[in-house]
């Protein structure tokens, strides 16, 4: 699904991926986990294309990425702070970026799902935190795209959103396609996803099932088994 | 492009500043129009103000958009668009929004006006054109300064400093230095100096369609040799266009290289 060999990125001079390499097979929840500015998110922009690699290469889907869009097209993305063109509707954007796609989206259900009918007509201006991120999640479900990368999903929502947004994600996983999740809640992530990703200061530390990583560290849940990650990380630089 | 730069154009015709701007030429015209009895005298005044008032313009809403559009920008920027489009997109929206407002609110009065029954029917349209090209030449300059500097203010700056260099400052050291070299021949360097300044070449462009050249003297007829003639004027335009036309493509350049 996606392959990744040697990426590197630094903006100035700050060393931000240091030689990632990176497999992802199909039909399987990924979550990628770090500290804060450990990369997770430069790499995720690396595999959009918003962030242009400073070496390495990217494939998505068999083809080299590097000054493509095509491929774009088998990617739906959810972006971490849901920031939209103020002073559109909601049901304008989301005709927006249908046409802007060019193709049908299945965000009937969607919207139903997150119980949005009333917001339809409001501006996205005037949304609260928590309803732009379901507007926000619709957009990123609405196509039938391949692969799925969601970046921190589960912020601002309340419990029951989240309830579907779990469901949400493993029905999409049922039908065989590929998540890239990343989340500071170690509990979501748990209950979601099948394979761990911990990146950190812009490596690959660890890659395995959640089970492996617990295993591993010697811990019964994941935030203690990450946590011990860190802790670890943090001796090996001391001594 | 084309969806991009339809919806950069429906949201800023949309917005209350581009209805500002066209009611802004709208009153000009009119007033200048119907209260002028003399239609040259009323085209130089359309023009000075044309002149100054359109960089002006292109540049602060230029740099203003690219940076209030940031939010749209990263949304277009995960969507499978090819990137040089979605700024070549938004480009053309804003500038294809503030040449309309242009054309709109001054060829109405003049339509109003009888205008097309008129001699001038050339002059003015040539007033229009030089007004759109100097909306595309700012706007593609204020979307370059936008593009390479994160700060807003800064850009801000720098596009407000560009303006007032090309405006006012240009000239100023333009005549010092015909004044200081006075005793040089400085026809081929005054020539090639304001060729290089798109605001100063707009101009003399005009003025030397409205026939008022022999007003400037001497200069005056060394520019009616240089620009008056078929070949001046077809230069002049083509270098209007590489005025435009290269930060266009900085623009392109740039736009790909970008991280977001």
């Amino acid at each position: 699904m996606i392959h990744i060999t040697d990426l590197h990125k630094t903006f100035g001079k700050n060393q931000v991926l240091k030689g990632i390499d990176l497999d992802i097979d199909p039909g399987k929840i990924y979550a990628i986990l770090g500290p804060n500015g450990s990369g997770k998110t430069t790499l995720i922009k690396c595999i959009l294309g918003m962030v242009i690699p400073s070496k390495g290469t990217i494939e998505v889907l068999g083809k080299p990425i590097k000054n493509g869009w095509r491929y774009r097209k088998e990617i739906d993305y959810l972006p971490q702070i849901a920031n939209f063109p103020g002073n559109l509707k909601v049901n304008e954007l989301i005709e927006m970026i249908k046409d802007l796609r060019n193709a049908p989206g299945q965000e009937d259900e969607l919207i139903r799902i997150f119980d949005l009918e009333p917001h339809l007509e409001k501006k996205m201006a005037n949304l609260s935190g928590g309803t732009k991120q379901k507007v926000n999640l619709i957009l990123a479900f609405m196509f039938n795209s391949q692969l799925l990368i969601l970046d921190e999903p589960n912020t601002g929502l309340d419990p029951r959103a989240l309830i579907k947004l779990k469901k949400l994600l493993n029905k999409h996983r049922g039908k065989g396609k590929t998540l890239l999740i990343t989340s500071h809640v170690m509990q979501f992530v748990e209950e979601v996803a099948d394979e761990v990703i911990y990146i950190l200061e812009g490596k690959i530390y660890f890659k395995g099932t959640t089970s492996e990583l617990k295993k591993e560290t010697g811990q019964i849940d994941m935030e203690h088994a990450v946590a011990e990650l860190m802790k670890s990380e943090i001796h090996g630089e001391s001594t | 492009m084309g969806k991009v730069l339809k919806y950069s154009f429906y949201d800023l015709i949309r917005s209350r500043w581009s209805y500002i701007y066209l009611l802004f030429y709208l009153a000009l015209g009119f007033v200048l129009l119907f209260l002028n009895s003399d239609l040259s005298k009323a085209v130089i005044t359309l023009m000075n103000i044309i002149i100054v008032l359109v960089p002006l313009i292109a540049t602060i809403f230029g740099t203003m958009y690219f940076y209030n559009s940031k939010e749209f920008t990263e949304l277009l920027l995960a969507q499978p668009i090819k990137r040089s489009d979605i700024f070549l997109g938004q480009y053309f929206g804003v500038a294809g929004s503030l040449s309309l407002s242009l054309v709109l609110g001054l060829g109405i009065p003049f339509m109003a006006y009888g205008l097309l029954r008129s001699g001038a029917v050339f002059n003015f349209s040539l007033l229009l054109g030089i007004g759109v090209f100097l909306t595309l030449i700012f706007t593609a300059l204020a979307f370059n300064i936008a593009i390479s500097n994160e700060n807003k203010i800064k850009g801000f700056g720098y596009a407000v400093l560009l303006w007032l260099f090309m405006a006012v400052i240009y000239d100023g050291i333009f005549l010092l230095s015909l004044i200081l070299f006075e005793e040089y021949p400085l026809d081929t360097f005054s020539i090639i100096a304001t060729a290089l300044n798109p605001i100063d070449l707009s101009r003399t462009l005009i003025l030397l369609k409205l026939d008022i050249s022999a007003l400037m003297g001497y200069t005056g007829a060394i520019f009616k040799k240089f620009f008056g003639t078929h070949w001046g004027f077809w230069i002049s335009i083509f270098v209007l266009i590489l005025w435009a036309g290269l930060p266009i493509l900085r623009l392109r350049y740039k736009s790909i290289r970008k991280d977001f």
